[in-house]
């Protein structure tokens, strides 16, 4: 034993070698984890026939075809009918002219991306605006039945989403809201109300109720308090909100698959059918997930100090 | 120039005068707890009182201008007595088991070693973080690929490390083996989140008490059985209560991994569910199983929000 070492720290700190085990085998563990997603991104950029070779391939020559694949459209032509078209432009329809085949126009890539990005944002601002109310209102005032409304809108974020679905179909289906974009936001409001609502009221609870006090007495009204003293201290707490809001609502698959069927449509139930010639085209799907999942990754890493507060509806706190 | 100030005090109506000092606590309450009634009402509540009225019909959504009868508690009888419905409801409750098992095990260990507090653990903990916040449907697509017979990634390291050829098995295509392809993908996504929550746990233990055991000479696997393990329990029960009502649902993964096949093999409740109601449309008996499952769900959810103000008074 070296003395110097273990007086150092206190007596309850791991010794030099459990940590050293413990880091080799997290390490270990992180890296096996990574690799899935390392594979997605590495798919991208295969061609198709690398993309299902055997043995899989590690080192390949990148190809851009995947996301050619994944955002444009594609028809096999004659050679006559090739050679009559002027000379190619892009690196993607020189591509698809070396396989005897012509652009034909864009994918349905972009427009059910767009659709996420249109319904994610938009529910977030519901469900957020929302929430920050409600939240004040369960934080400061005594309202009759709290609790009983705290759990009723924790429930509706239990429901199973096909059981939820069936109504909702037929609902939106007399209300002229399926497959439109509106009904998905609201769905999605709905849905992330619940987590905006426990969440907030967490980050709520630890503001001082001192600040809106002394401001009250200094004149405020009671909005005006809320307003300018409140919603500025509970600005952190508001933006790890509407990112956990965002990333469900970017995910969510299981409504949109049963909802939606095109002018509505987001990525998630667009991205597992895209079908190349003669099966699925893995690296056109690989690069589809790739661009899916860069926003969440950029997200996750923003939000990591708030991560348990959001999975836990704010229950548990560091 | 008083008189005149009293005299319009006087006749202006209250509420006027109580809203130019502004509204009261209990108005502002209301009007800030009312939206999200009114979106939830709306959006969860109507529907699920229209689903408890269509499960006594014979409704079929495919069929809006049939005539609807009314069948009474039948569906219901019939749900209940549906051999299917069993099955599904078996194939799901061992879901649950095994994905819970592993990923409390997993999640568990992980934050154990993370909570050595190695140099660098902020960096790997985040990474490790990652799978759990991605779209299960997408990325379990994905892992369609990676499970894919001779060339899928999954079965040349499976094969490799096992020494059978990467051609011989399929994980999805093959009765035994498909419902652990789920359940391998449910845990590499879903341990992390144990895990994160007994990290929360093991980091609320204070230190003295480990230092008070260490003065008693207690073991380490003492300290472990008898500190460790007694004070993160709440948290692992959270964790297993939140995974379980959420792989109770469990529906993105299996629709895209397995459908439900090979045969039924994997046919977990959603799965039945959304068959019985999208394809068959057969809306009054899927609706009396959806009001079956939202009982079982909701009670499960009554036990956790218990469980969640219990771990908050502490």
């Amino acid at each position: 034993m070296r003395k110097g070492i273990s007086t150092a720290h206190s007596v309850v700190d791991p010794s030099p070698q459990t940590r050293w085990f413990a880091s080799v085998i997290v390490v270990f563990y992180a890296l096996v984890t990574m690799i899935p997603l390392a594979w997605i991104v590495m798919t991208g950029f295969k061609t198709p026939a690398d993309s299902i070779s055997y043995p899989p391939k590690v080192v390949f020559s990148p190809s851009v075809e995947g996301y050619c694949n994944l955002f444009t459209t594609r028809s096999r032509q004659t050679p006559e009918y090739l050679a009559s078209l002027p000379p190619a432009q892009g690196i993607c329809e020189q591509n698809a002219r070396n396989q005897q085949m012509a652009v034909a126009g864009p994918s349905n890539f972009a427009p059910r991306f767009t659709n996420s990005l249109i319904i994610a944002f938009g529910s977030t601002v519901l469900s957020v605006g929302f929430g920050v109310m409600a939240a004040y209102a369960f934080s400061r005032f005594q309202v009759p039945l709290k609790d009983d409304l705290l759990f009723f809108i924790l429930s509706t974020r239990m429901m199973p989403p096909i059981a939820v679905a069936i109504p909702i179909y037929l609902m939106y289906r007399e209300l002229g809201l399926s497959d439109t974009r509106l009904g998905m936001i609201l769905l999605y409001s709905a849905v992330n109300v619940s987590l905006s609502v426990w969440l907030l009221k967490g980050f709520m609870d630890e503001i001082p109720r001192e600040y809106e006090e002394a401001a009250m007495v200094d004149g405020y009204t009671r909005l005006q308090a809320f307003r300018k003293v409140v919603l500025p201290q509970a600005t952190t707490g508001i933006v790890a909100t509407a990112i956990f809001c965002l990333i469900f609502a970017w995910n969510e698959y299981a409504f949109a698959v049963l909802l939606t069927s095109g002018d509505a449509q987001t990525a998630p139930p667009f991205i597992p059918i895209i079908i190349g010639e003669g099966g699925m085209d893995w690296p056109a799907v690989a690069a589809g997930t790739t661009l899916f999942l860069v926003p969440i990754l950029v997200f996750t890493v923003l939000l990591r100090k708030h991560l348990l507060r959001g999975i836990t509806f704010g229950a548990v706190r560091k | 120039m008083t008189s005149l100030l009293d005299h319009a005090a006087r006749a202006t109506p209250a509420p006027l005068v109580a809203r130019m000092r502004g509204l009261s606590d209990r108005s502002i309450a209301w009007i800030f707890i009312g939206p999200t009634m009114l979106l939830l009402l709306a959006i969860n509540i109507f529907p699920l009182i229209w689903t408890v009225k269509l499960s006594f019909t014979n409704y079929r959504a495919n069929r809006p201008n049939a005539e609807v009868s009314n069948l009474g508690i039948e569906n219901y009888v019939s749900v209940l007595t549906d051999p299917d419905i069993w099955a599904a409801m078996q194939t799901t409750a061992h879901f649950v088991f095994w994905t819970i098992a592993l990923q409390t095990l997993i999640g568990f260990s992980l934050a154990y070693l993370i909570d050595r507090k190695f140099r660098g653990h902020g960096f790997w903990t985040t990474l490790i973080l990652i799978p759990m916040m991605l779209s299960p449907a997408v990325v379990g697509n994905f892992w369609a690929f990676l499970y894919q017979p001779q060339t899928g990634l999954f079965n040349t390291i499976a094969g490799f490390l096992s020494g059978a050829s990467p051609s011989s098995f399929s994980m999805l295509g093959e009765v035994p083996l498909a419902p652990w392809a789920i359940v391998i993908v449910d845990t590499w996504m879903w341990a992390p989140y144990v895990m994160l929550i007994c990290l929360a746990g093991l980091r609320s233990i204070p230190e003295y008490i480990y230092e008070a055991a260490e003065v008693d000479r207690a073991s380490k696997w003492r300290q472990f059985w008898s500190i460790t393990l007694p004070m993160v329990l709440p948290f692992i029960m959270l964790a297993v209560l939140f995974r379980g009502i959420e792989n109770f649902k469990m529906f993105d993964m299996v629709n895209l991994l397995t459908s439900g096949g090979p045969g039924s093999t994997t046919e977990v409740a959603s799965i039945t569910l959304k068959r019985e109601a999208f394809e068959k449309w057969r809306t009054g008996y899927s609706s009396a199983f959806a009001i079956i499952l939202f009982v079982a769900v909701f009670g499960l959810a009554n036990i956790y929000v218990k469980a969640l103000n219990h771990i908050k008074n502490r």
